[in-house]
């Protein structure tokens, strides 16, 4: 079990030196000259050779590249092109919004999703069933910006029960209650895909583990209904859905990039769109390291887990 | 207890009808067929689908107006009997513009479906053929592309370099077929070791035709399946970057850059109407794949036997 924890993260780190391979050639080949914004334009162009050697921008493609991931390794992120300030700065002032976001976003996919598996797995094929699985249906199919600007126009604009976006009213001071009100769309928009995908995978768990034969020991036994469902099937039927949660992780960076410039909430999303629109390749680079880390990470700790909570895999 | 254990043993799976069906010699496709079509859901979608996709094929004489002209008058006008679901901010006719953009949604999510599959297909096959390093290589190389957070990667290179639809297409083509070289390959590992593929090792026949004109017709299934459900992440990709005005530049009507278009205020105010009917395309659409591809899934999966 350590060995193969260990074998699991060494896998990680090819992947992790293949991704950072292609986020710095992605700007290698990007258009314009990365420093363009840097640089005065007004200087001879012996001053600018200069400048460029002292950034290190004359040296070998692979000299650039090494010196790129080792300031990475070292926490460095380099600086803005914009606004010249500390990439790692700018995000983990961002952090903390994502995080609340994705954390809301988490709980209520938990909170709605198990249950009404549950239901629809106990009560498969009953009407109840049918309706669940409609609806899941619609909630992976239905385009999460266009809810977004839905709940917006109706909820927020038209009937005024909800901020227009934001983390909280400005100048306002700290209040839970306010800040809940606004953190309420975004998360709900950004939990509706992973609630109805959730719902359909613990339906399938929970099939599945209903007619095992310790079920039906359980039931022989004399336990009444509820007591079989909850303490005998549902334990082995969320085994599966812990590993599930950790492959939820990219679905809400992706979506936090829509969710956040919608209800203009700001976290690393909007920083990372609103750096694309500027062309701000440090920023535009360390954030994709970072959802990439973050995607990795998840699958190694969906990896894991599954490994410790299910004794009978072997490896 | 021996009786129980007999009694165990000789059940029949519950929902096979035994002597009717069992009776009858049906073709593969045609259990194929009516399994699909006794699946209401799949049958609801492929008519949706039939209706979206010849409204698009037929746009240019579906629609009432020029989808680029722009009329100040009707500047944000409500449906009505001369703009049916009203006018855009630049008095575009929407009824008009959604025919249109249907074809610039759908063309991309079937050219990058069938690119995707395509670069799916082969991979898998090869990888799961060959095994040993080859395999370990391409997999390897699955495993770097399903890392990164597609969305970010598509919003970074497209930002960057700007790409034309076509290029768009290949770009989602290139980060979407690892979940098709996935499935091909597992099929590839446990059919390479059945009878039919030793026999035509054995008459020598070449490789590619062993792993194209043998293997893969077992194996494509799921591949059907997975394509299905592409097309409709693919339409809500596209949508995705050109709401957030990096995929397709207007004046090319696309649902999602006729979304963006709407977000603002005024509209948000008074013209709800324009959002709502591009975004339901959208959805209707993708809402039609997915019913069709669940159908298809059940439709081609032996296992799951008819009710």
């Amino acid at each position: 079990m350590t060995a193969y924890i260990i074998r699991r993260i060494l896998m990680t780190i090819p992947i992790l030196i293949g991704i950072s391979i292609i986020s710095f050639g992605i700007m290698q080949f990007a258009p314009g000259e990365p420093t363009a914004l840097d640089l005065d334009p007004n200087i001879s162009p012996e001053d600018r050779e200069a400048q460029l050697e002292e950034m290190g921008l004359n040296d070998p493609i692979p000299v650039q590249y090494l010196r790129w991931a080792g300031n990475i390794l070292q926490g460095d992120l380099g600086s803005s092109f914009i606004t010249n300030r500390d990439v790692a700065t700018m995000i983990t002032e961002r952090l903390p919004n994502t995080l609340v976001l994705m954390i809301t976003s988490t709980v209520m996919t938990m909170v709605v999703a198990i249950p009404i598996g549950i239901v629809s797995a106990i009560r498969q094929y009953s009407k109840r069933d049918y309706v669940f699985t409609f609806a899941s249906f619609f909630g992976v199919s239905i385009p999460n910006f266009w809810l977004g600007l839905m709940l917006i126009i109706f909820l927020s604009v038209q009937l005024g029960w909800f901020p227009v976006g934001g983390v909280g009213t400005l100048g306002g001071e700290f209040n839970l209650f306010d800040r809940l009100h606004h953190l309420l769309l975004p998360a709900l928009v950004l939990a509706t895909a992973d609630m109805a995908q959730m719902t359909r995978y613990t339906r399938t768990s929970m099939l599945e583990v209903k007619n095992q034969d310790y079920v039906r020991t359980a039931r022989a036994k004399g336990f009444k209904e509820g007591k079989v469902v909850y303490k005998h099937a549902l334990r082995n039927a969320l085994m599966p859905l812990i590993t599930m949660f950790g492959l939820l992780l990219p679905t809400f960076i992706g979506g936090s990039v829509v969710v956040e410039q919608i209800f203009t909430w700001p976290g690393i999303g909007q920083l990372f769109l609103d750096s694309t629109f500027q062309r701000d390749y440090p920023v535009i680079m360390a954030l994709t390291m970072f959802g990439a880390v973050l995607v990795v990470l998840g699958n190694l700790i969906a990896d894991i887990l599954y490994a410790v909570v299910d004794p009978r895999i072997e490896y | 207890m021996d009786e129980n254990q007999m009694k165990q043993e000789v059940k029949p799976p519950p929902q096979v009808t035994g002597a009717e069906t069992l009776g009858k010699h049906e073709s593969m496709l045609s259990i194929i067929l009516k399994k699909f079509f006794q699946n209401k859901l799949a049958v609801i979608g492929l008519i949706m689908l039939t209706i979206i996709i010849s409204s698009a094929i037929f746009a240019p004489w579906l629609a009432t107006h020029d989808p680029n002209a722009t009329s100040t008058l009707d500047r944000l006008a409500p449906p009505s009997a001369e703009n049916w679901l009203g006018a855009d901010h630049l008095g575009r006719d929407i009824y008009s513009r959604m025919l249109y953009a249907g074809q610039m949604s759908l063309w991309v999510g079937f050219a990058a479906m069938l690119s995707a599959t395509t670069i799916g297909v082969v991979v898998g096959s090869v990888a799961g053929y060959f095994g040993g390093w080859i395999d370990g290589v391409l997999m390897r190389v699955v495993d770097i592309i399903i890392s990164f957070p597609s969305i970010f990667l598509l919003i970074t290179i497209v930002s960057v370099f700007r790409p034309s639809p076509e290029m768009l297409i290949i770009v989602f083509a290139i980060l979407s077929w690892t979940g098709t070289a996935r499935i091909v390959r597992s099929e590839f590992l446990s059919l390479k070791k059945r009878e039919f593929v030793l026999a035509a090792q054995t008459l020598g026949l070449p490789k590619r035709r062993i792993i194209f004109g043998h293997i893969l017709p077992n194996a494509i299934g799921p591949v059907i399946v997975a394509a299905t459900l592409a097309i409709g992440a693919f339409i809500i990709t596209e949508s995705t970057l050109s709401f957030l005005g990096l995929g397709i530049s207007p004046p090319t009507a696309t649902w999602g850059n006729m979304l963006s278009d709407s977000q603002d205020l005024t509209v948000f105010l008074t013209a709800w109407y324009y959002p709502l009917f591009p975004g339901l395309m959208i959805f209707i659409t993708v809402l039609s794949f997915n019913f069709v591809g669940d159908g298809l899934r059940d439709a081609l999966d032996p296992r799951v036997v008819e009710k």
